[in-house]
């Protein structure tokens, strides 16, 4: 696995934000309050350079979710802004595609169709949507599967047609909730080794959205670490951890393992609240 | 059903029945059951007269045109009431009411108001079948997960493609079993409608044969309405059971 070159270069993990291009995603001073007064998020800030895997981590009922949603344009925020490109966003676009904790695909519906539900609802024709979603059914993994309902799939593999149908509407951003929340554990570390695979030359920007300090550092470029009640940004770490050496080699590095250790001390901080 | 380690069809049920009803009937116990094989031998006398013709098309008229009314406005009030809550509330409690009252009491003062024709029975069929469709069209609504609704405003559906594509298609289980129960009460609100009314359709027919004292003609009309209603909903419950697979997995 060679996409993590260009983190590597950005060696010593430092713990500020890296100042370079124009970042794809940047959310400023976010606020929301639900009805009945609980404030989720209290002022979350923090970039997202373009091109890398940034994931947000932090104790559960931290806003992470919440943070996703509203870059997704899927709740308001209820001060602050997201930015994309440069432009504010506040309904959801095709510049952004989301992966679902719980799947979410249409039972009645077939792998090929869910995958290409994207393209359908953009209006593409049939033939070349589905065209498009034979080619990423094919590269998450699920080819021989594409007319098989999604009951009839594990987990791993019903999240892996998430996967695709985000891949097919070709956005720029990927947003991912707990993506392998809901998957058990050893299919969790080979879809993790996937996903590398599959965004590795592709470009895109991601924000991850995980409850998994192991699972953030081996994919992360960037992590973004959330405090409680109501949410901020506590810090954000590069770990640049070194992938050069494939997947046991990174989950055996030192810097990987210091990384998991250093955020672990600082996420305990915050259970005893 | 199984004797004995075997696997015996449903049918056989039936003719330990009918067989039954044939042994009762020739005991001549009461005269209003006659033996089954009675009932049968008048079938075709009672489906090439007539009357019958008339009263089924009647019948059948009547029925249609309330249940597509009943689909249409149930279906439609189910969908407000599962989408927004304010609107559930505000309508749930006399959905609710209407669904467990005993509207034959109302068709006489439908009568008084529509006139003793197809009218009045459309409007039975209606009011006996709606209100079971609206609540389980608003239940079937309100399971949609909401994730798979996130899913389709990330991915740019309108709210029309929304509500058309996926929510009537999640909600469909639900759907289907509202039809499916709004259809047997539009049954029964069309037969009592008209028993009520006594000058129209099966109900006149009724009349007619128990006023004369024709068991074997009467028994085999009520007969004919069972297997319509039974074919009516297992029609329904067939496609009911094609799409329960997903009713655990949305």
């Amino acid at each position: 696995m060679t996409d993590g070159a260009g983190i590597a270069s950005e060696s010593g993990g430092g713990v500020a934000a890296a100042d370079g291009p124009e970042p794809a995603v940047r959310v400023v001073d976010l606020t929301k309050e639900f009805p009945g007064g609980v404030r989720a998020l209290g002022g979350v800030t923090f970039d997202v350079p373009k091109g890398e895997l940034v994931s947000i981590i932090g104790p559960s009922g931290c806003g992470k979710t919440t943070t996703l949603k509203i870059i997704a344009g899927l709740i308001e925020a209820t001060s602050g802004r997201v930015e994309v490109d440069g432009a504010p966003v506040t309904t959801p676009g095709p510049d952004r595609a989301f992966v679902f904790q719980d799947f979410a695909l249409m039972p009645w519906a077939t792998v090929l169709r869910n995958a290409a539900f994207g393209l359908e609802l953009r209006g593409v024709p049939r033939r070349e949507r589905e065209d498009a979603a034979r080619a990423y059914v094919d590269k998450v993994g699920l080819s021989g599967f594409e007319d098989a309902y999604p009951h009839q799939l594990s987990g791993g593999m019903r999240q892996r047609v998430g996967l695709a149908r985000a891949l097919a509407v070709d956005a720029d951003i990927l947003l991912m909730d707990e993506p392998f929340a809901s998957v058990d554990e050893q299919i969790r570390r080979k879809f993790q080794e996937d996903l590398l695979e599959l965004l590795s030359g592709e470009g895109k920007t991601v924000i991850f959205v995980t409850h998994s300090i192991e699972e953030a550092v081996y994919v992360s470029d960037q992590i973004v670490i959330l405090t409680r009640g109501p949410s901020r940004v506590s810090n954000v770490i590069r770990p640049g951890v070194d992938r050069s050496g494939g997947s046991d080699g990174i989950r055996r590095s030192q810097a990987y393992l210091d990384w998991v250790e250093q955020i672990w001390h600082e996420l305990q901080g915050y259970l005893d609240q | 059903m199984e004797l004995r380690g075997h696997r015996v069809p449903m049918a056989f049920s039936l003719l330990v029945w009918f067989a039954l009803w044939e042994v009762v009937g020739r005991l001549e116990l009461v005269s209003l059951l006659p033996p089954f094989t009675e009932v049968l031998a008048a079938f075709p006398e009672v489906v090439s007269s007539s009357t019958f013709a008339e009263a089924a098309w009647i019948t059948l008229q009547a029925f249609l045109i309330g249940m597509a009314l009943s689909l249409v406005i149930g279906i439609g009030v189910g969908i407000l009431m599962g989408a927004s809550r304010a609107i559930g509330s505000l309508m749930g409690m006399w959905v609710n009411i209407f669904e467990s009252s005993p509207l034959t009491a109302v068709v006489p003062a439908l009568m008084a108001l529509l006139g003793f024709g197809l009218p009045t029975m459309i409007v039975t069929v209606f009011l006996f079948s709606v209100w079971v469709i609206a609540l389980d069209t608003q239940v079937g609504v309100e399971r949609v997960s909401s994730s798979l609704l996130e899913m389709g405003r990330s991915f740019g559906a309108s709210k029309r493609v929304l509500y058309s594509q996926i929510v009537l298609r999640a909600a469909l289980p639900e759907l289907l079993a509202g039809i499916r129960l709004g259809l047997i009460r539009g049954l029964k609100g069309v037969v009592i409608g008209q028993l009520l009314i006594a000058v129209l359709g099966v109900g006149y027919l009724f009349e007619l044969y128990s006023r004369n004292f024709l068991m074997p003609q009467f028994w085999a009309l009520l007969i004919i309405l069972f297997a319509f209603a039974f074919i009516a909903s297992e029609t329904v419950a067939h496609f009911e059971r094609k799409v329960s697979f997903y009713a655990s997995s949305r």
